[in-house]
């Protein structure tokens, strides 16, 4: 009843995200007197369990035919069985698609409460509470979650990873009872080009936003840069709205939390919802005409210059420094 | 084909960090000088909706809100952005209703305004952020849901939903009814309605109900609890790149990055 139960995706392997939950689940686990538990969906999800079955007390796999991919009814019925069995006080998910569109709905099958995006997650004697950013990222809220059990998606590469145990963990193989719900159904999936390198895990990024002025600017200028440095692409909203660039390129509170060493950001304002994405940055750097944008107000360092002047003397000045042994 | 779309009004997300105040004490954000807007992420839905009914050759669209007096303004302008028909469920109670009850009082309302074929909602609000009312609001109507979608199309009955997914988009076929998260995408930027439709809409008929009205008693919130709300305060203090000419500046921002990128 204590015990805190993880939900894990084959696909993602035991990823920065995979590893940051795992960590919250043992102390959150701790706090409560109860026991770890993971649950890994998919196909390959023996090979994952066994990865966590380090860091875990017991994993279960769920990999029977019908869960071989993602199918938002069919997961979200066989984890209501599972979580039924397993009567966890808490269960924790990721920040994936599939872990924040899955965290509301289960809640409410299970009878508990839901939040996402947490920060934090504590018990606070009976109560289970939740820190996360709300209004754009201009406030933070502490949510103390009522039904249990609690179902939170969490920005788990926020967190430290779970040491591992001295034994493993048991791994078993759940016997699930799975009915075909064919009211909706994945037909295709299409992946971003590029889109398997994930931001998420990404070192530099250099992110462009609407200052850019078109799809060129990215191409010619901040790609040759994000090469050069070794680094990722990204945008800010105003930059994939307009179709510059693809959605899986945004970064903010509505798209990807990255954790980089240095967010590099050209020509982005640094609203409030977009600094929400950045705020595990290491240092956090600008390039802005306006000297008054508050993405200034986050950087370590920063210069007030058109972009289009800067970039490609910068590209220059980086090669000349790489090229001597850098 | 009937589409319900839920509508928030919420307070301006684009208020600048600097004006934004809350009352920690009664842990809500104070409106200030602030407007009220309708949620971006509803208008992305409607916009979805209307252009679906273009593309469809026709469908009735519905805009349903759950809030206070002052949202029969998102709606109007939903009306006057041409959908056809707007209802208003008056929140009377104190405080902000946790998104079980929103999703409750939505379904209630759902269920007395008609049979749908598709149930729309943002992907989240531009305020708390919370990102459950889609959800919540299918399991209470026994629906199947899918959230983050761009794009819908029907075909010979069936919907084709495009959705963003964190490394491309997924391409679902449903049956409907089905309930149905927006997220903003290049093809779905809310349109600008004409002043004067605005103004025309305030003649047009709008069903207001509250939640006694649908059965339902004002519980107070069961499901969260905002204990705590605070603004974090955290600046860094930005090295300026210096110097008179713009080799010297760049010069000076690009020592940073490499010595940023050496200490990795
Ligand atoms: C509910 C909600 C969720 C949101 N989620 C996100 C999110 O996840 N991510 C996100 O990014 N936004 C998000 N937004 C939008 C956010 O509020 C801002 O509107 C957006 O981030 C602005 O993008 P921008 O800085 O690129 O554009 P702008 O605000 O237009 O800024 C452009 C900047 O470029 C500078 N500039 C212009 N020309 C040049 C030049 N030649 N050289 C150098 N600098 C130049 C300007 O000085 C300006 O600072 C969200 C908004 C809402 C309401």
């Amino acid at each position: 009843m204590n015990d805190v139960l993880i939900i894990l995706f084959a696909a993602n392997g035991f990823d920065k995200g995979a590893q940051g939950l795992a960590g919250a689940g043992r102390r959150l686990a701790g706090e409560s007197g109860g026991s770890l538990r993971a649950v890994v969906l998919g196909e390959g999800a023996e090979t994952l369990a066994q990865e966590v079955a380090r860091v875990a007390d017991a994993v279960v796999v769920a990999d029977q035919a019908e869960l071989s991919e993602y199918q938002p009814e069919t997961y979200l019925n066989a984890l209501a069985q599972v979580c039924r069995e397993s009567k966890p006080r808490a269960v924790l998910l990721g920040n994936d698609t599939y872990s924040q569109e899955l965290t509301p709905r289960l809640a409410h099958r299970l009878g508990g409460s839901a939040a996402g995006d947490g920060v934090e997650v504590r018990v606070d004697g009976d109560a289970l509470r939740v820190g996360r950013q709300v209004y754009g990222g201009k406030a933070h809220a502490v949510l103390e979650l009522k039904k249990s059990p609690a179902v939170v998606w969490l920005r788990a590469r926020s967190f430290a990873p779970a040491a591992p145990r001295e034994t493993s963990g048991d791994v078993t193989r759940a016997a699930l009872d799975i009915q075909a719900d064919t009211r909706t159904r994945v037909v295709e999936r299409r992946r971003e080009a590029g889109g398997e390198s994930r931001l998420e895990e990404a070192r530099v990024i250099v992110s462009g936003g609407r200052g850019i002025g078109g799809p060129e600017g990215f191409e010619t200028e901040l790609r040759p840069l994000a090469e050069l440095l070794g680094a990722q692409l990204a945008a800010s909203r105003a930059a994939c709205d307009a179709g510059w660039v693809p959605p899986t390129w945004q970064v903010g509170q509505t798209g990807k939390k990255v954790t980089p060493e240095l967010y590099l950001a050209v020509a982005i304002t640094g609203a409030s919802q977009h600094m929400a994405g950045i705020s595990e940055a290491k240092t956090i750097a600008a390039i802005n005409t306006d000297p008054d944008a508050p993405i200034f107000k986050h950087s370590r360092f920063g210069i007030v210059e058109d972009y289009r002047k800067v970039v490609p003397l910068l590209r220059e000045k980086l090669k000349r420094v790489l090229g001597a042994g850098f | 084909m009937n589409i319900l779309v839920c509508l928030k009004q919420i307070l301006d997300p684009e208020v600048p960090a600097r004006d934004f105040r809350v009352d920690a004490a009664r842990r809500e954000a104070e409106q200030g000088s602030a407007n009220l807007v309708t949620n971006i992420f509803c208008e992305n839905a409607l916009e979805t909706a209307l252009q679906l009914r273009e593309r469809a050759g026709g469908a009735t669209i519905t805009v349903l809100s759950y809030g206070r007096p002052t949202a029969e303004d998102s709606l109007r302008k939903a009306l006057a952005m041409k959908a056809d028909a707007a209802a208003l469920v008056l929140d009377e109670g104190e405080g902000t209703p946790d998104p079980l009850n929103v999703a409750r009082v939505l379904a209630a309302a759902i269920k007395r305004l008609g049979a749908f074929d598709l149930v729309m909602t943002g992907r989240e609000a531009g305020d708390w952020g919370a990102g459950q009312t889609g959800g919540l609001l299918a399991e209470e109507l026994g629906l199947p849901c899918v959230s983050f979608v761009d794009g819908i199309e029907v075909e010979g009955g069936r919907l084709r939903l495009r959705r963003q997914t964190d490394t491309g988009w997924e391409l679902f076929e449903a049956t409907p009814p089905v309930v149905v998260t927006v997220t903003n995408d290049e093809h779905n930027v809310p349109r600008i309605p004409k002043v004067r439709d605005v103004m025309m809409s305030y003649r047009q008929p709008l069903t207001k109900l509250t939640p006694a009205d649908l059965g339902l008693a004002a519980d107070g919130n069961d499901y969260y609890e905002v204990a705590e709300l605070s603004i974090p305060q955290k600046e860094t203090r930005c090295d300026f790149a210096g110097g008179d000419t713009l080799d010297e500046k760049v010069e000076a921002f690009a020592r940073h990055v490499v010595e940023v990128t050496r200490g990795m």
